[in-house]
């Protein structure tokens, strides 16, 4: 018994080890400039906690047979009630490894979340809502206008979807869109919001995850950093329709998305 | 702590005549135990067959099902609440503290029965309460709920938002909190019973690390449900009577709902306030459970029982304090992310001492392979393997993509879930012969280990895979997001794996009915084991010990003793004399 213990827990370990390190099913390619720092602190995690799940569970499948009861090494068991030394040798490692781990990627975290989109970062407006995304660009104000909750009506198009209130005037050069369109190697500053329920804007391509909360404005960034259609979807719980709301982010040239903005624009006209 | 003798006395009371009040209304904490165990027993049964209608949803999503026709998305949506709420609520939290707890903690620690047997009668029957009223909300208008077992709101506070968010949500609520009533009490009688109950010499550093895991448990028990008690009181309140706690001015399919000025973000932090303490709730009596059984059949023991203890307490106090790992996605300021962060990271350390000394007791110990022994040292592999994914969520970075993601099923169903049930299993082989007066079956005990621990791993590894890969979790169809439908082929896997794994349960199954009346007649202690549970008649009489009140002179692991006249010294037997 001993022994087959030893050779399953072996094999299971060593398969789902290769599985991982073969990278048959892994992280997207990133394609944006956090992804490159996160992608190595995931690596760096991976090769750590795979030492100790790898030790542990060999450690565990070799004491199985070797002090197996009648096994060759088995001459009784030992009267032994620990060792302090081990114990404390085994917790100051375990807090290196855990919190060592953990001041790493403190900077990354910190990028992403402390610092606000630099000035001059191209704004979008994501608004989830039962069971779609919409995209709103400010135009060539630069400002966002006002929405009003009794003005919705997805019947009038995405800008009624939206409940854009058209008597301001900030409002006027409003552009919605129903896909995410945004330049390459540009800051991208992402405003989140949610009408009904708690929505998640995830980009897996990007490294990017947000919920969008109901009565918050929640002002996230990323950058791009390869032109492309990256798909996004909804990564919280928000009712029968969650797996089907999904959309496409489409990273383009400045040129292109100039051009894209413009005719938005000039449709609205 | 002084123990208190007359306590226990005060509390004996005559044994129950009639059919009533002896298996139905029964003060008899052994009884009591044992109904917890069924109830636990017939919901890990519903919960399961939920998971196999999931897991055949999710790879033929339209095809018609006998009896139940095609599971829609909405459908889907109220199996995985049901499934996790009847799961965390009524078996992890039932079996192994109201069954097992129930039964063994006062026998362990040589009491009579518990501090306050009517309280426990009282919590046992509030529990069963809350399972009915939950399954009552597959049968009302709209069904059941689709929010989730987490529950967040506005989801779950707008009787608009869906499907299942009318009647059948309310249900839900309703049947939680009468659930956390049932646990305050037995939380309190728990605590109450290991502070003042003890025999005499049962001091609390001789106590079986299974009563530390049951006393710290109901401590965080008594902490925790009453923070998600009053959470649900206020999501009813928002629901029905006009109140605004969780939810802002939204509007649904464009219509304003006459809500304003809540924060989804509060309920989140009540709900993981409870949350999280929840996790350790479920495994820290299969972690003492296990301790105690490889202690037992490595004949040797346990590797440092102080630090074990040490370890289980600082799980329950820093429990209390990672909460937000839940929240880093959420909109929660950046800043605390830090906090809860290197709290969590924290917690790591104990568990990870506590897995060094499960790995030091079986260094150079005699290890028997019994069914029990077998399931805690699959629960020491898979408590590792559900560990390790831990620290990767636990870093605010890696938790940007990996959060709702399968990666998280893998981690907290290894975890939480299938470790646990593995402790909740090792106890069944482990005391079914003192419960029942018989052994369970080895052959089919093993066989049954054998497949529950490959079908496991078949399970769940993979599920680490689909979430590296972005696979969403919740998604009731793959079929519409590019990249969640290349991964088609490692759900069908799954699935198979999941038919294998809950068909072999029925092995389980037949076996606990069959070895009840026909198993092996059981000695009164056939593992060879010190604690006292040992000492006393099999099955235990009304009073536990007969009228005896046992005395307790040695700690409870005391195996391979130096010049004993056997391999085990009982906690009742003479005093070990000390070299050092």
């Amino acid at each position: 018994m001993g022994l087959v213990l030893l050779l399953v827990i072996w094999l299971i370990t060593l398969v789902s080890t290769y599985l991982f390190i073969a990278k048959t099913w892994w992280l997207p390619v990133g394609a944006s400039a956090a992804a490159a720092g996160i992608d190595h602190h995931f690596t760096t995690t991976f090769i750590l906690m795979g030492a100790v799940f790898v030790a542990a569970q060999l450690a565990l499948g070799w004491f199985a047979w070797k002090y197996r009861e009648g096994g060759a090494s088995s001459k009784g068991a030992e009267y032994s009630h620990g060792n302090v030394t081990l114990e404390a040798l085994w917790t100051v490692l375990t807090i290196v490894l855990f919190v060592g781990m953990n001041l790493m990627s403190r900077s990354i975290w910190a990028s992403e979340r402390f610092d606000s989109a630099k000035p001059g970062a191209v704004q979008v407006e994501v608004t989830g809502m039962q069971f779609a995304w919409y995209f709103r660009y400010p135009g060539p104000d630069a400002k966002f206008g006002a929405t009003k909750p009794e003005l919705e009506d997805a019947s009038l198009g995405s800008a009624g979807a939206l409940g854009l209130d058209s008597n301001d005037p900030a409002s006027k050069d409003d552009v919605v869109s129903g896909v995410m369109v945004v330049p390459v190697n540009r800051e991208i500053e992402v405003i989140l919001r949610a009408h009904d329920v708690i929505h998640s804007f995830f980009v897996p391509a990007m490294r990017f995850k947000q919920d969008a909360v109901p009565g918050l404005a929640i002002h996230m960034h990323f950058t791009p950093i390869q032109t492309g259609e990256y798909e996004m979807a909804c990564a919280e719980l928000c009712g029968l329709g969650h797996y089907k709301m999904h959309g496409i982010v489409k990273v383009v040239s400045q040129e292109e998305f100039d051009q894209w903005l413009a005719a938005r624009e000039a449709e609205k006209q | 702590m002084a123990t208190h003798e007359f306590a226990a006395q005060a509390h004996a009371h005559a044994a129950p005549q009639g059919f009533i009040r002896k298996w139905i209304f029964s003060l008899d904490h052994k009884v009591i135990g044992l109904q917890y165990f069924f109830l636990a027993l017939t919901a890990v049964l519903v919960g399961m067959f939920l998971s196999l209608l999931m897991r055949i949803h999710l790879i033929w999503p339209t095809v018609p099902l006998p009896l139940l026709g095609e599971i829609k998305p909405e459908t889907y949506l109220s199996l995985l609440t049901m499934h996790g709420t009847i799961m965390v609520f009524f078996v992890l939290t039932t079996a192994p503290q109201g069954g097992f707890g129930n039964y063994f903690l006062p026998i362990q620690i040589g009491a009579p029965d518990m501090a306050f047997p009517v309280l426990n009668m009282l919590s046992f029957w509030t529990t069963f309460l809350g399972f009915v009223v939950l399954l009552a909300a597959f049968f009302v208008t709209g069904g059941a709920p689709l929010h989730g077992w987490t529950g967040y709101a506005p989801l779950s506070a707008l009787q608009s938002a869906g499907p299942g968010e009318g009647l059948g949500a309310d249900l839900w609520i309703i049947s939680i909190a009468i659930f956390c009533i049932g646990a305050l009490m037995g939380a309190l009688n728990f605590i109450t019973t290991t502070l003042d109950m003890r025999a005499k010499g049962m001091t609390m550093m001789r106590m079986p690390l299974t009563c530390w895991a049951w006393f710290i448990t109901a401590i965080l028990g008594l902490l925790a449900f009453g923070v998600l008690l009053s959470a649900g009181i206020l999501l009813l309140m928002d629901r029905n009577l006009g109140t605004s706690f969780f939810v802002p001015l939204v509007t649904v399919n464009g219509q304003l709902t006459g809500h304003k000025g809540g924060s989804p973000l509060l309920w989140q932090h009540l709900f993981w306030f409870f949350g999280h303490p929840e996790v350790y709730i479920a495994i820290l009596p299969a972690m003492g459970l296990c301790s105690q059984l490889l202690s037992v059949f490595s004949r040797k023991p346990i590797f440092g029982y102080k630090a074990m203890v040490y370890a289980m307490l600082s799980i329950g106090f820093l429990g209390f304090m990672v909460w937000g790992h839940h929240m880093f996605m959420s909109g929660m300021s950046p800043y605390t992310a830090f906090a809860f962060s290197i709290m969590t990271m924290a917690i790591g350390v104990p568990s990870a001492i506590k897995t060094f000394n499960w790995l030091g007791t079986l260094w150079r110990g005699k290890l028997r392979f019994t069914s029990p022994m077998l399931f805690a040292i699959g629960f020491v592999s898979l408590f590792v393997t559900g560990g390790i994914s831990g620290p990767f969520l636990a870093q605010p970075v890696l938790d940007i993509y990996l959060h709702e993601t399968y990666f998280v099923i893998a981690h907290f169903h290894l975890i939480m879930g299938v470790a646990s049930i593995f402790g909740i299993f090792a106890a069944t082989y482990y005391w079914f012969p003192k419960m029942f007066g018989r052994m369970m079956n080895e052959t089919l005990g093993k066989l049954h280990f054998w497949l529950t621990f490959v079908g496991a791993y078949a399970i769940f590894m993979p599920m680490h895979y689909y979430g590296m890969a972005a696979g969403l979790r919740r998604y009731s169809q793959g079929t519409e997001v590019a990249w969640i439908q290349h991964l088609l082929p490692l759900q069908k896997f799954i699935t198979i794996a999941a038919f294998v794994t809950i068909a072999s349960q029925f092995i389980f199954v037949f076996n606990l009915f069959w070895s009840m009346k026909k198993g092996k007649k059981a000695s009164d202690n056939p593992w060879e084991a010190t604690t006292l549970e040992w000492t006393t008649a099999t099955p235990p009489p009304h009073d536990n010990f007969g009228g005896k009140t046992p005395v307790v002179r040695n700690g409870p692991y005391e195996y391979s003793v130096p010049g004993a006249s056997r391999d085990f010294v009982m906690q009742s037997d003479e005093e070990i004399k000390k070299k050092h």
